[in-house]
């Protein structure tokens, strides 16, 4: 057992039913007790959905405890057949089902054998995975078993299109402004000239998968999802796949270069230079961004980078390599891919942070004290607590987090969102010092942040007021600082004069 | 005036259970805050807490005196020992937060692995040295504010069930009413005593906000009717005293288990009136109370009367409206009654749960609505079949639909007027002052649609429905 208030990744079913309610006339049945199809409220509330989320319940009462479901799965999966018509039902397990351990496989031949439809149980043990793996593994099984129903019937296309294509893979339900990346990848690859053959699993139907060797190559570009399928479909036909995640100028144009060498390889003779020369310094305002005086002025600023794996990775990467940001530690909540994360950012902070344990995280920003920090909803309330602004760049989101507005964190327009992101983040944190310096804030008589208790020290009259001149963000720091000097020297009083004593030492 | 042709009693159906609700350890958010020295250990599995994360929004951040216990697959294979396990976790919580109750919620995975929670608790409460209640507020058995049920029916066996004799234990045990007597003269507090008729203790049972609490228990001193206590108080450690032959009245109706509790294991006497919602539930329910004290209730048609009066802007939107409840907080037989009064008439009531018993006043209450309105008695539905009402929906195209949020926003889009009902159960719903609430919240949509009606855009999705 472990005491746990707040979790980064949802349960293994979530990842499945975003999955399966991403595609197009999938309907996906959880075996679960009344109250788990709370996903339905996330999709219907987060993501605004005008369709009925094509989720419903085979429902765990007292009555499946005592005599297991027998008919009640078969029923339901056959009467949502019949109702709906979709082409494929996905069975979900949820943590309760996989407590009961009654033969959901059995089910799902025996619904089989009535549905017009194809239905499928989703192979995922709720104790051994998350939401994220979950979703990964659930794509990768809808993908397998409909390329290989296409290659038994003898459906299965032969051959690559006439012109470079792509299939880009792991575009979801409820993922962090996964429609805004969508459209802008799918712009992106107009651009260079390539044909999106199918996008999965977001609209996809599953009567297109049979179509997706048909691709030069697959893009992956979450980390999160959509690898395994990639991986499989590299197997099964020899797709070479690109996993360089577009955010950011420098990881755009790598993921680009490596879309060049991919499609050569295979024939086509492209160049991208000259694409990603026009881009990079009169398209995306990022570049110019990173040499303007705005930019200078973050120079050596401390940020904290928390989220999954991508973006994570990908924010550590821009503040550090493309603005100048110090990001004193990244870390991320996909323990399960710890070391893919280590390698990424390991070059470009002081510290790498693996936990989902919130309390850690929220301990390590304020241990630091950022001008800073980019994280989730749960960061952005930490950073409340401590008067720090903070960017959210990772699930878990709230609907502010689902904006109407075009907001991709991908391309070319992403990396001018996420310019203005930074920005406004740390300009933020300038005006709040500004304020205080010119004292536009009530005079804080106490200093609540990062107060020792047990202090021996008396802080006199002047020193305080000298102390708490300086900006709030610093001032916890300076004030350790301070004591810490002090104490080394056997000060009892702090006065002005120690402060600035203190300050010098530092070289501060 | 003859009344058109109409079923005699109102009809009681029973579907497949196949519906949208709330998991019931969601009292928690709303418990929590209603008893301050409480934390509740939710006992279960991500799935639960992934739950309570969502479904409490902000909440989460404000450091709730909440927290899960999350089973990993060594405690669902007893590799590790429950006890133990329990034990370190609630000595931490000890030691972080220092609750005067720890109150166990039991979860499914706890039903199905069949932890013995309540035989774990007075071992561990007297290890530790703090209450612990266990409520088995579970989605197999119990939707949505029937875990409030599981809590207080837990809870109605920890009062006491002495009243304190000495004067000064009195006072130590009612700190509010010290509170509110400072600085008054014993005299003063002698005639305040006086303004009550003498009547057997009355003990109401139901958790509402404080104004609330403060609002009803004031409506019932004006007719000289004194609440001795309230289930739940403030704090834990200010929980009601409860002596055989007390009487006792539900203010919500999805009670019925505390309802049980209280009559048969502290053998109180059940006052079983309709429920305290809208100016005519109020009316009713003060008027059984009093008629069971034998009191003659005073002013109330001149109160009912004038709530009426101020109401009547909102019921001019809304009658001769038609309405359909999907059910899933059992609030709706005592919502439909009122919406019935106020000129609306009800297509179907779906229920989670229906407890005839104890509803049995208010479904009283609702069928002689119906027929003084001139209204067809609605169809109850019990344990509905959300595809089914989502077809009825099609079919009768009601002006309102009170529904979940995984309903409000596809139907919204399909062009049918939605309110969500996790709303009731959060605003402030009770007595005769917050009758304008309900319909500040029943009308939302339809003044939403009186500002957006000339646009034209009401049908909003490209393809017939899905589920």
């Amino acid at each position: 057992m472990k005491l746990a208030y707040w979790m980064y990744a949802g349960p293994a079913h979530i990842g499945t039913l975003r999955i399966a309610s991403s595609f197009k006339n999938v309907h996906a049945i959880m075996h679960a007790p009344l109250g788990d199809d709370y996903f339905n409220v996330m999709r219907s509330m987060l993501a605004r959905e005008r369709n009925f989320t094509p989720v419903t319940a085979s429902v765990v009462d007292r009555n499946v405890l005592a005599r297991g479901s027998q008919e009640k799965v078969v029923d339901n999966i056959t009467r949502k057949d019949a109702e709906e018509h979709p082409d494929l039902i996905v069975l979900t397990p949820t943590c309760t089902s996989s407590i009961l351990q009654e033969d959901l496989h059995n089910f799902v031949e025996r619904a089989q054998l009535e549905a017009k439809g194809d239905v499928m149980l989703a192979d995922v043990n709720h104790y051994r995975f998350n939401e994220l793996q979950a979703a990964d593994r659930t794509l990768h099984q809808i993908v397998q078993f409909y390329i290989e129903k296409a290659r038994k019937k003898g459906e299965l296309p032969q051959g690559k299109t006439e012109k470079p294509s792509v299939n880009i893979i792991g575009i979801s339900t409820l993922g962090f402004h996964n429609q805004h990346d969508c459209t802008e990848l799918k712009r992106l690859m107009a651009d260079l000239g390539i044909e999106v053959n199918t996008v999965i699993p977001e609209g996809a139907c599953v009567k297109d998968l049979q179509k997706m060797p048909q691709a030069w190559f697959n893009l992956v570009p979450y980390r999160e999802l959509g690898l395994t399928t990639a991986r499989y479909l590299e197997a099964q036909f020899g797709t070479p796949y690109v996993d360089i995640t577009p955010m950011g100028v420098v990881e755009t144009a790598r993921c680009i270069r490596k879309i060049q060498q991919v499609i050569n390889a295979q024939g086509a003779d492209v160049d991208y230079e000259e694409f990603i020369n026009e881009q990079t310094l009169y398209v995306s305002q990022a570049a110019w961004f990173s040499r303007s005086i705005d930019c200078q002025n973050l120079t050596g600023k401390k940020a904290v980078v928390f989220g999954d794996n991508t973006h994570a990775a990908a924010l550590t990467k821009i503040l550090s390599r493309e603005m100048g940001i110090h990001v004193v530690w990244a870390g991320t909540y996909c323990k399960y891919d710890a070391d893919w994360f280590r390698e990424q950012v390991s070059e470009y902070c002081d510290e790498v942070l693996i936990s989902d344990d919130h309390g850690e995280i929220g301990d390590a920003i304020a241990r630091v004290e950022p001008s800073a920090i980019f994280g989730t909803q749960m960061e952005r309330h930490v950073g409340k607590r401590l008067d720090i602004p903070c960017g959210v760049i990772a699930a878990p989101i709230h609907v502010q987090n689902f904006p109407i507005g075009y907001k991709p964190f991908l391309g070319y327009e992403g990396t001018n969102q996420i310019t203005d992101l930074i920005y406004n983040s740390f300009t933020l944190g300038m005006e709040d010092h500004l304020l205080e310096i010119f004292g536009g804030h009530d005079t804080k008589e106490v200093i609540t942040k990062g107060i020792s208790a047990e202090s021996d020290l008396n802080w006199t009259k002047d020193g305080l007021a000298e102390l708490n001149k300086i900006p709030g963000f610093v001032r916890g720091k300076v004030k350790r600082n301070t004591e810490k000097f002090a104490r080394d020297r056997g000060i009892k009083d702090i006065s002005t004069e120690v402060l600035y004593a203190a300050k010098e030492a530092v070289g501060a | 005036m003859t009344v058109a042709q109409q079923p005699e009693a109102l009809n009681f159906e029973c579907e497949t259970g196949n519906y949208h609700t709330f998991c019931p350890i969601s009292c928690v958010a709303w418990l929590y805050q209603k008893i301050e020295d409480s934390f509740f250990l939710v006992i279960g599995t991500k799935t639960c807490g992934y739950f309570l994360q969502n479904a409490m929004g902000v909440m989460i951040f404000a450091e709730p005196r909440y927290a899960m216990a999350e089973l990993e697959e060594g405690d669902i294979s007893a590799q590790l020992n429950d006890y133990e396990e329990l034990k370190r976790l609630c000595l931490q919580i000890k030691r972080d937060r220092n609750p005067s109750v720890i109150v166990w919620i039991g979860t499914c995975t706890t039903e199905i692995i069949k932890t013995d929670l309540e035989g774990l608790a007075p071992k561990l409460e007297s290890e530790i040295g703090i209450p612990i209640v266990v409520a088995r507020a579970n989605g197999l058995d119990y939707a949505f504010t029937q875990g409030e049920d599981t809590v207080l029916a837990a809870m109605a066996n920890r009062c006491p069930d002495q009243a304190p004799v000495a004067e000064t234990d009195k006072n130590e045990r009612n700190a509010i009413q010290k509170l509110l007597n400072f600085g008054k003269k014993k005299e003063e507090v002698a005639q305040e005593e006086s303004e009550y008729v003498d009547h057997p203790p009355l003990v109401l049972f139901g958790s509402l906000p404080d104004p609330v609490v403060t609002q009803l228990t004031l409506e019932l001193k004006k007719q000289g009717i004194k609440v001795s206590g309230w289930l739940p108080a403030k704090r834990f450690t200010e929980l009601p005293v409860i002596e055989e032959g007390y009487y006792v009245a539900g203010v919500n109706p999805f009670l019925s288990r505390t309802a049980t509790t209280l009559m048969r294991r502290r053998k109180c006497k059940l006052i079983g009136a309709p429920f305290p919602i809208g100016p005519d539930g109020t009316r009713a329910w003060i008027e059984k109370i009093c008629s069971v004290f034998g009191i003659t209730p005073k002013g109330l048609d001149e109160r009912e009367a004038q709530i009426w009066e101020s109401l009547e802007d909102y019921v001019k939107l809304i009658r001769g409206k038609s309405v359909f409840f999907m059910g899933d907080n059992l609030l709706e037989i005592s919502q439909a009654r009122f919406l019935v009064r106020c000129g609306m008439i009800v297509h179907e009531i779906g229920i989670p749960y229906m407890d005839k018993r104890y509803q049995a006043a208010e479904l009283a209450l609702l069928e002689k609505t119906c027929k003084e309105m001139g209204v067809p008695l609605p169809k109850i539905v019990e344990k509905p079949d959300n595809y089914n009402q989502v077809q009825r929906i099609y079919q009768l195209k009601p002006d309102l639909v009170i529904t979940g949020m995984a309903h409000a926003n596809p139907l919204e889009a399909r062009g049918i007027n939605t309110k969500w009902s996790v709303e009731f159960t959060f605003a402030q719903i009770h007595g005769f002052t917050n009758a304008r609430d309900i319909l500040e919240l029943v009308t939302r949509p339809l003044r939403r649609n009186n500002n957006l009606k000339d646009l034209g855009w009401d049908k909003l999705v490209k393809e017939e429905a899905k589920i």
